[in-house]
């Protein structure tokens, strides 16, 4: 299968944020079955994030604010480098705070030899980025355009759940040229301890991610399928072949996996995998494409 | 669930003039060599070995090294802390004849280790380095419990006079132990592995960590293997394929750090 021109030998890509800070890292999940892994979102300067706590499993997800810590574009060329020796499809994600940041870290990574870039538009706890880029959809479109004309590779915006404009933002992407786009990011959370009666994590703000979220995601993606003729990547609370099926049918034609590695273990991508191969068997089916956005009538 | 549950502090000892022991009610099993993520309020989390093992209580034993643990040094009894864990695998203590070697800050959770392998009738002998005779903690515990102690010192101001790794030598050499297990600075478990030929050899890694349940990517070294999930603990044969083991770690924002 392809998302524009990048070749994946299945649904599963590892998502932004999880395993993904060094290239050993990158290496166990491709070879724990992801058919493509997204990186840490790297910025231009090295930023440590934020302190402890900074992750936190509720009951039904996990929480974070960790702050987009990463060790800057210039820092991060080996990490690329020995993972396209090894021939695994990276898709590097990178966040800016305004347009020039943007270009000149997709250039950067396009130079190292990533496959498809990632804008990360979406990251809800990040002051002057993420988010705050991802919901002015001018921004978005005059973002996306700009990487678009100044580089050869597929790019991808990923943008949040936590916005009301959601659909206009997504046509913002396409209208810039984005070859796909991937939703949802995090949806903006808080915990509050009661014996201490304070928020647990530092930033106080966070992203919740996990099963709790996977229904917001499928409606994302099932809105912004309805209005946009590019790909979408589905990501949020997938945890099984199940639950990567029905964002397949809300119309996205791949995955992505971040918080399921903690339910199911590295090995989650190969087990989605098959089950998912498992359901189409069962019911007839022999190719993902004839599920793509089935649940749209 | 992976949250920190709030404790009160039950007790607070002074180890040295800056090593702590913090216990807390903490009920449940654990293994020597896991660790818990303790949640200083308004401060930090940060990952942290088990000193003591009891039944209801644990505690934990620390140096003055960073803004957390200077936190933690002020803390007295009665005040709260959060704590979630236990995480990661723990040592096997197994055979007949065990060297421990417990370098600076490391010593704290080398002894619960040593205290299992006295209770399972296994030899013990048990090196303890520091800089100098002022560092010197939990040896009156550990000769207590039946563990054959040695002392190295930097500046010779006790026992030996040098780096633990070398007093290690004279060990090896000489008798025969049915596994090496470590803790302490890097640069000295890399010499040990490197001494620790044919014998079973186990380290405890200490690494930056932000989510200790095996996501975040933070702690990984070598391909992929996350000190909070797969180790603290990793023996020999693994280490020996770790190409960051002795030679850099990675700071808060995943930069390298040279050791």
């Amino acid at each position: 299968m392809k998302i524009a021109s990048l070749k994946l030998k299945n649904p599963t890509i590892l998502a932004s944020g999880i395993m993904d800070e060094d290239s050993g890292s990158m290496e166990r999940v491709f070879n724990s079955g992801a058919s493509a892994v997204v990186t840490k979102s790297i910025g231009i300067k090295a930023r440590e994030g934020y302190p402890n706590p900074t992750v936190l499993e509720l009951e039904y997800g996990i929480l974070n604010a960790i702050g987009l810590p990463n060790p800057g574009i210039n820092n991060f060329k080996d990490e690329i480098v020995k993972l396209k020796n090894l021939k695994i499809p990276v898709i590097g994600s990178v966040f800016g705070s305004d347009v020039e940041e943007f270009l000149k870290l997709s250039k950067t990574m396009q130079e190292y030899g990533t496959d498809a870039l990632e804008l990360n538009m979406s990251c809800p706890h990040a002051k002057g980025y993420g988010l705050e880029i991802g919901s002015d959809p001018d921004l978005v479109k005059e973002i996306t355009s700009k990487v678009k004309k100044s580089t050869k590779i597929p790019v991808f915006v990923k943008i949040s759940p936590n916005l009301t404009n959601l659909v206009e933002i997504a046509k913002s992407a396409e209208n810039g040229n984005a070859d796909a786009i991937v939703a949802i990011n995090t949806v903006k959370a808080m915990k509050i301890d009661l014996e201490l009666k304070m928020p647990v994590l530092s930033n106080k703000i966070g992203g919740y991610s996990g099963k709790a979220i996977k229904p917001i995601g499928v409606r994302c993606v099932y809105e912004i399928a309805e209005n946009v003729d590019i790909p979408v990547i589905g990501v949020g609370g997938i945890t099984t072949g199940e639950d990567a099926l029905e964002y397949i049918m809300a119309g996205a034609s791949a995955v992505q996996i971040g918080s399921g590695v903690y339910y199911r273990g590295i090995d989650i991508f190969k087990k989605v995998c098959d089950e998912m191969k498992n359901w189409m068997k069962k019911h007839g089916y022999t190719k993902l494409s004839e599920l793509i956005g089935v649940a749209h009538k | 669930m992976n949250y920190p549950k709030i404790v009160k502090i039950l007790e607070v000892k002074k180890e040295t003039d800056n090593i702590r022991t913090i216990k807390f009610e903490y009920p449940g099993k654990m293994i020597p060599g896991q660790f818990f993520m303790i949640w200083i309020p308004d401060v930090d989390e940060i990952p942290m070995s088990a000193s003591y093992i009891e039944k209801n209580v644990k505690g934990i034993t620390f140096k003055k090294v960073g803004d957390a643990t200077n936190a933690l040094f002020g803390l007295k009894s009665g005040d709260k802390i959060g704590v979630r864990g236990p995480y990661g695998n723990g040592f096997k203590i197994t055979g007949k004849k065990i060297l421990f070697v417990g370098g600076g800050a490391g010593i704290a959770m080398i002894a619960p280790a040593v205290e299992e392998a006295i209770n399972k009738n296994i030899s013990s002998d048990v090196i303890l380095g520091v800089k100098n005779k002022n560092e010197i903690f939990f040896e009156k515990r550990l000769k207590k419990c039946g563990a054959k102690i040695h002392i190295s010192t930097d500046d010779g101001s006790k026992e030996y006079k040098g780096l633990a790794s070398d007093l290690a030598i004279a060990f090896l050499v000489t008798e025969k132990f049915d596994s090496v297990l470590t803790c302490g600075p890097e640069i000295m478990m890399k010499k040990l592995l490197d001494l620790s030929v044919n014998i079973p050899f186990q380290a405890s890694l200490e690494r930056y960590m932000k989510c200790g349940i095996g996501i975040c990517g933070q702690c990984c070294v070598g391909k992929g293997l996350r000190v909070c999930e797969d180790g603290p603990v990793f023996d020999g044969k693994t280490l020996k394929k770790v190409e960051d083991f002795g030679v850099f770690k990675r700071d808060a924002a995943g930069k390298k750090i040279k050791f």
